[in-house]
């Protein structure tokens, strides 16, 4: 950092006269234009923060700054040498005491996080295998919170503690197997619980045995580049079958009408589930991976083309229970697409409400069946009249709401 | 052991023959065949491809920070794909897609196991060079074309590929899917095929000259950590990135030539597509066969390099120098039967995702073994903050804290919430990101002297070191609560949804980290650059090492030592030892020099040493060493 400093001052400030140049000719002409009348009015300097030669400018200047501050040491450095005392600034002990202040103010700042940013976080799970997820996860997060803090101060104290002074000489230690045996069974107990405590609620999630005074409620989600479509699967509780080939502008799942299953199934908007009830999610995708996930069940699982993919969970929490749990009246259930799909990849959402079953009930009532009049004539069936079905109130609601069904469809 | 030695004399000889002929400009500089040559040529193209990928970052990090503002100098430099001055979502895509897999392959991968495995393996273990210096150079050409390819996708009109570094097909495989996935997916599979012929070519090279080329007396436990951690790394490369080139020409054939390996059910639009009967999850298994050494790939040779760097700058022997070993090959065994684990939530069978569980969990052990051993090496220490060993404490804490994270995402429960969050996105910048980078650092800070002769400058060193790590832990740390939030990764604004709104303050502090931390790379960037003309000559052995690329002479010549190479009569890392007149034995000195620092244990049950030690023990008058050798 000796005379090449001032070589490279000079190599700055020539570089900064080009970039000037640059900037003034052709690529920041507004900049420039704002600059001038800035210059005719020294009142306005908005725009001129703006610019980025102002921050190139600045950058360029702390450079500067930082040179002519190496300068000062190394002609401190070199008085002191021909001045025969020690070396002015020991580095080691300089970057040692950093160590040790970084290891104060870092553990403050893991403090702050945890404390501000970690009140930002998700509230409680609203999903019976939610609360699991949740409990492993504080366990989780209380040991290796342990773990960070200590290994932490171990290492800057360390750092701290034993930086070279030109007194000492290294404690000459290659090993010691009954520590590393220590460290190497201790961590391992450790994760042995962990992975215990996992496997199990892994299992519990996804190998559910059925309660049959409580069915689940399917619904089939089907994702598509940028949107989300849902399927209720009606009075008799089955989503149908349906086909990718099938698929056309009016029969936008590929649902498959000859079979019975699909007469009665119904288009929703959002997603209302039931409190308490279990929801089993039939997940299928029209176009490339998504993946659904519903953040505050604790909920996830990719949607993926030609392959069907299962997911049982139990909301707990009503979405009023939760606004008021969270002091938030605005506050929503959503899920979301957290598999990268595409450039509408940050938009694909949809709204979720837990409401009650009665409330279920008559929202369920509400909603208008896939098959219209339109996908009746592509299945050769009778438009108008009731097709033989055993459900007599959904075949009244078919032909009451067909009207209401196209309006849907074309959502 | 014959056969070792008879390729020595033969290298000696023709050295001392041809010595004397001239090299060209090309044969030094560009088709050099000089393991250190080659070396620095990784490094260099190493480091244009960081500070490229690190640009990437902080443009996409403003589009994160600042989604309602223009900046006008994005349009002029990226034209259309930021009109107005505001960055496109398909590009923003095409952003962290490549920005991700420039330092994932091309820095992490290539610039480090590429850079220093060239230029310690040799060095260090007592060699003239690699086992085939021109597959050596081929490598570094293939490799040199891969980034050239990769990086001229910036300049067709659909734009780079933007399907994410990992690339899951149908969205890669379908021009129609995304813009990226049309010429520019095909540059990322072309460049990618080549990278892996560099990366096979260099692997087979670091093996064979690690398994055939040691010096006389350099057994396997003789060899410093940081010969292990290529070594290992290199068979990881060598067995897993074919896997990745099976991967990439199926979906080669998947997107040129019609086939439907992963590929089925699928509709764009209404429009019906032809595929049948492939899985997109055959891609996802495939990637991952490499994508999950591929990281280990990554942090290995850091460790290795920090182990080397710690022990030198503590004074220290590295503790527990076995159970390092043992640790670096657990870590690369069991890093071939984890790789589910990226893959839980995929709709894989769930039976799957608990066997990689507990694989995924038991690799932790050997990763806290390594860590509690570096804190048990810098106890009772004497250490020297150079800027190396500022690097590598900085790595055992970007470790640790990313190790620990990694708990929460290989356990299968808790992933299910986690997956593709912010959390993950924390998760491996710290663990990998990070923590390799400030291993690539501290070896570069370290070797310096050893490539170029000159040493760098240190303040600027401590400066680059402390900006950076501060600026590193202000980037990643507060991710994690984005992800802990539900804030899914590579979504391109937070405006869309009500409950990401909270979070854009903490983007806007975020990218300022993220642009300090940029700023403070051009400390090393000046420091590196203007230390190779103007630095300070490297004296023999400035860090007072142990090892053998100290023995060298500081004027690089080809063939390494101008006469016979040195013999090692001892491990690695003789520091500190009690008895001995310095603080550190080289390799290269015999025990019979020692007689007052030799312990029972150096001689591994050779009795007839045992005995001289112990009459010399029983007279210990004066240290009469000629009679002894």
């Amino acid at each position: 950092m000796s005379l090449r400093k001032f070589i490279s001052n000079k190599t700055i400030a020539a570089l900064a006269v080009v970039l000037t140049v640059f900037a003034n000719t052709s690529v920041f002409a507004q900049a420039a234009d704002a600059t001038a009348e800035a210059v005719a009015k020294p009142v306005d300097m908005g725009p001129v923060y703006k610019t980025v030669i102002f921050y190139t400018m600045g950058f360029l200047l702390l450079c500067l700054f930082i040179a002519i501050i190496g300068k000062a040491l190394r002609v401190y450095e070199l008085t002191r040498e021909a001045q025969d005392k020690p070396a002015g600034i020991n580095w080691n002990k300089v970057n040692g005491t950093l160590f040790a202040l970084f290891l104060i103010v870092g553990l403050y700042g893991v403090y702050w996080e945890y404390t501000v940013h970690g009140n930002m976080i998700l509230p409680e799970a609203a999903s019976e295998h939610g609360k699991k997820i949740d409990q492993m996860f504080n366990i989780t997060l209380i040991i290796t919170t342990i773990v960070f803090v200590l290994t932490h101060i171990v290492l800057f104290v360390f750092a701290y503690i034993y930086k070279n002074t030109g007194k000492r000489k290294a404690y000459y230690y290659p090993h010691n197997n009954s520590l590393e045996r220590i460290w190497t069974i201790v961590p391992a107990l450790v994760l042995t619980v962990l992975v215990l405590m996992g496997f199990l609620t892994w299992r519990s999630i996804f190998y559910k045995i059925e309660d049959p005074n409580n069915k689940p409620l399917s619904i089939e989600v089907t994702s598509s580049q940028f949107a989300w479509a849902l399927r209720y699967p009606g009075a008799d509780g089955i989503v149908g079958k349906k086909n990718y080939k099938l698929i056309t502008a009016v029969n936008q799942l590929g649902m498959d009408f000859t079979d019975k299953n699909n007469i009665d199934d119904q288009v929703a908007d959002e997603m209302v589930i039931p409190v308490n009830k279990p929801v089993r999610l039939i997940l299928t995708s029209k176009d490339v991976i998504h993946s659904f996930y519903m953040p505050h069940f604790r909920v996830q699982l990719n949607t993926v083309p030609g392959m069907t993919s299962y997911f049982e969970f139990t909301p707990t929490i009503t979405t009023e229970e939760m606004k008021a749990k969270t002091n938030d009246p605005k506050f929503a259930y959503l899920f979301l697409c957290s598999k990268i799909c595409g450039e509408g990849h940050y938009k694909m959402q949809k709204e979720v409400r837990v409401v009650s079953q009665a409330e279920y009930d008559e929202w369920v009532k509400q909603q208008s069946p896939y098959l219209t009049d339109d996908l009746r004539k592509e299945f050769n069936m009778p438009v108008t009249a009731a097709p033989a079905a055993n459900a007599a109130d959904s075949v009244a609601k078919d032909t009451a709401a067909v009207k209401t069904n196209q309006l849907a469809l074309k959502n | 052991m014959s056969t070792i030695s008879l390729h020595d004399t033969h290298h000696h000889d023709s050295h001392d023959d041809h010595g004397h002929h001239k090299e060209t400009f090309l044969t030094k500089y560009v088709f050099s065949q000089d393991h250190k040559m080659i070396a620095k040529q990784f490094l260099i193209t190493g480091i244009i491809m960081a500070v490229i990928a690190m640009g990437l970052s902080i443009l996409f990090r403003l589009q994160l920070a600042w989604p309602e503002k223009n900046f006008p100098i994005l349009e002029t430099f990226l034209g259309t794909w930021a009109e107005g001055g505001r960055i496109k979502p398909d590009f923003y895509l095409a952003l962290v897609t490549i920005h991700g897999t420039i330092m994932v392959f091309f820095v992490l991968t290539a610039g480090l196991s590429g850079t220093f495995s060239n230029l310690l393996i040799p060095l260090q273990i007592g060699a003239r060079d690699m086992a085939s210096p021109f597959l050596n150079m081929l490598s570094y050409w293939f490799f040199f074309m891969a980034c050239v390819i990769m990086m001229s996708s910036f300049f067709i009109q659909t734009g780079p590929a933007s399907a994410g570094w990992t690339i899951y097909p149908p969205l890669s495989a379908l021009p129609t899917a995304i813009k990226g996935s049309a010429m520019g997916m095909t540059l990322w599979l072309i460049s990618m095929v080549l990278f892996v012929a560099s990366s096979l070519m260099g692997g087979i090279n670091y093996v064979s000259t690690v398994l055939n080329m040691r010096t006389k007396g350099m057994d396997l436990w003789k060899m410093p950590l940081t010969i292990w951690a290529f070594f290992l790394t290199a068979i990881l490369g060598i067995l897993s990135f074919p896997v990745l080139v099976a991967g990439v020409v199926l979906l080669i054939f998947d997107r040129s030539f019609g086939t439907s390996f992963y590929l089925s059910d699928i509709v764009m639009g209404t429009q019906v597509l032809p595929n049948e009967g492939g899985s997109p999850i055959l891609w996802q298994h495939l990637f991952w066969f490499l994508g999950h050494p591929e990281v280990y790939i990554v942090i290995m040779p850091a460790l290795g390099i920090s182990s080397e760097v710690i022990s030198v700058n503590a004074r220290k022997p590295i503790f527990g120098y076995h159970a390092m070993v043992y640790s670096l090959i657990g870590i690369t065994i069991l890093s071939f039967i984890v790789w589910g684990h990226h893959m839980f939530v995929t709709g894989m069978n769930p039976l799957l995702g608990g066997v990689f569980m507990i694989t995924t969990l038991i690799i932790a052990v050997p990763s806290a073994v390594k860590t509690f051993n570096y804190l048990a090496t810098l106890w009772r220490g004497n250490i020297r903050f150079t800027p190396a060993m500022l690097f590598a404490i900085g790595l055992v804490s970007f470790f640790i804290s990313g190790g620990l994270t990694g708990l929460f995402l290989g356990n299968a429960s808790l992933d299910i919430n986690l997956h593709d969050t912010y959390f993950v996105v924390a998760h491996f910048h710290l663990v990998m990101g990070s923590a390799a980078i400030f291993g690539m650092l501290a070896g570069v800070y370290h070797w310096y002297p050893k490539m170029f002769g000159k040493m760098m400058n240190s303040k600027l060193g401590y400066l680059h070191f402390w900006l950076t790590f501060i600026s590193a832990y202000l980037v990643f740390f507060p991710l994690h609560f984005l992800g802990l939030d539900g804030v899914p990764r590579r979504y391109y604004a937070f405006t869309e949804f009500e409950f990401m709104q909270k979070w854009l303050t903490v983007n806007v502090f975020v990218t300022w980290a993220a642009i300090l931390g940029a700023l403070a790379q051009v400390a090393f960037l000046w420091n590196f650059f203007s230390s190779i003309f103007f630095g300070k000559k490297a004296p023999q052995n400035p860090w007072d090492s142990n090892t053998l690329e100290w023995t060298t002479p500081v004027e690089h010549i080809h063939g390494n030592w101008p006469g016979e190479i040195p013999t090692v009569y001892r491990w690695p890392y003789d520091y500190s030892k009690p008895g001995a007149e310095e603080d550190f034995i080289p390799q290269t000195v015999p025990f019979s020099q020692t007689m007052s620092s030799n312990m029972p244990h150096d001689f591994e049950g050779n009795t007839e040493a045992e005995q001289i030690q112990k009459d010399w023990e029983a007279k210990n008058s004066k240290p009469d060493t000629d009679k002894l050798v």
